[in-house]
């Protein structure tokens, strides 16, 4: 009964922090992380910051925004299923209700000047946001030229030959799997 | 029915998405635009919202478009469609993370996740470096790839914003300072050139 009690107890916690981490983290996935860090490992102590490290590994080589994953699989490893559940539900939820309010006042507004005058300025400035976001994800890409060979075909083919990017998405990933198991036979050869 | 497609589009948007950040947008492009939800250029005010408010871009996007195409059916309708689209966008990471958790160190070490990964990552940087071309498009462009725009004022201006914020986005400036100064010389050039 006690042990039920506890378990209650730490699933509704886990709501309450993703909630927070939810409500308090502007830039999604990555900016979440040492949030998750210090209230999952230093506050609460639940999992390890090696936990949290291999986590974070799963959850960009799964589908899925990493955000999400990070969320359902920190609450899966310390409450089971519901921790899972109630973890992924505390971390949509503050977008979800924040979007929904937006999303009316954004329709009542849409048409002032003012607005689209705003929005004629934040459009150069959200160009150069994502420019940027690109910039850091090469950073982290590995650089090998097999690496550089399909960045660039992938760009050929989603910008040039309007090619659907689920075709270029599951291309690229049997390519890469093809690649690094001819690369590993000739490693053995070796 | 709406609901049912707004659910199984951003499923399938969700399954195929890979890391963090941006690298939903040209799923998101591709599948939003093709169907007549959004034009590339709601697209692009939408990131600056959802850059301005907290919480991942990935349900930010799915609130927003589930919201916009229910609001037709009322105002609930609004809410429900913003409900299957995030409850579409988040199913497939949750049951697969589910899956995974149970063989964790299989999956951990298994060579043919990290092979996959290892085409997935570049791919992902190509596309959104497409985006970022079709997006540059949208603010240079706004009337379509046409010379007549050089002879304006909003070209300069954007060409102008978008260097001097490019510069600050670099030297690691809040976003959302970016996105506040932005406005503001949009405001200020819009009413002062009556553009």
């Amino acid at each position: 009964m006690n042990e039920r009690k506890n378990k209650l107890s730490v699933i509704l916690q886990l709501f309450v922090t993703f909630f927070k981490i939810g409500a308090f983290t502007f830039g999604g996935g990555y900016a979440m992380i040492p949030l998750i860090q210090k209230e999952v490992c230093e506050n609460k102590k639940w999992l390890t910051d090696e936990d949290i490290l291999e986590i974070v590994a799963i959850a960009e080589s799964t589908p899925g925004p990493i955000a999400i994953n990070t969320a359902t699989f920190v609450g899966y490893r310390t409450a089971g299923f519901f921790g899972a559940f109630f973890c992924t539900l505390g971390v949509v939820l503050p977008s979800f209700l924040i979007i929904t309010v937006i999303s009316y006042i954004l329709s009542e507004f849409r048409e002032l000047k003012a607005v689209q005058y705003a929005f004629f300025g934040i459009r150069a400035g959200v160009l150069a946001l994502i420019v940027k976001a690109l910039w850091s994800m090469y950073k982290q890409c590995p650089k090998n030229p097999i690496s550089y060979i399909i960045a660039a075909l992938a760009f050929i083919l989603a910008a040039v030959l309007d090619v659907n990017v689920l075709i270029v998405i599951i291309s690229s990933a049997i390519i890469g799997l093809i690649y690094s198991f001819v690369a590993m036979k000739k490693e053995v050869k070796k | 029915m709406i609901f049912l497609e707004l659910f199984l589009t951003f499923f399938k948007i969700g399954l195929f998405t890979f890391g963090g950040g941006y690298a939903m947008l040209p799923l998101v492009q591709a599948e939003v635009i093709e169907k007549g939800w959004m034009t590339n250029e709601q697209i692009v005010d939408f990131i600056a919202v959802s850059e301005s408010t907290p919480g991942p871009f990935a349900i930010n996007i799915s609130t927003f478009v589930g919201n916009q195409m229910g609001t037709a059916y009322g105002f609930f309708g609004g809410i429900l469609g913003g409900i299957c689209a995030t409850l579409g966008v988040v199913t497939p990471s949750f049951m697969i993370i589910l899956i995974v958790a149970k063989c964790f160190d299989k999956f951990r070490n298994s060579k043919v996740v990290k092979g996959c990964m290892s085409g997935l990552k570049p791919a992902v940087i190509g596309m959104i470096g497409s985006a970022v071309v079709s997006i540059g498009t949208t603010v240079f462009f706004p009337e379509g790839v046409n010379t007549s725009v050089f002879t304006g004022a909003p070209f300069y201006i954007s060409l102008a914003l978008f260097g001097v914020m490019s510069v600050l986005a670099f030297k690691k400036v809040h976003p959302i300072i970016i996105i506040v100064i932005s406005a503001a010389v949009g405001i200020i050039a819009g009413f002062a050139l009556g553009l």
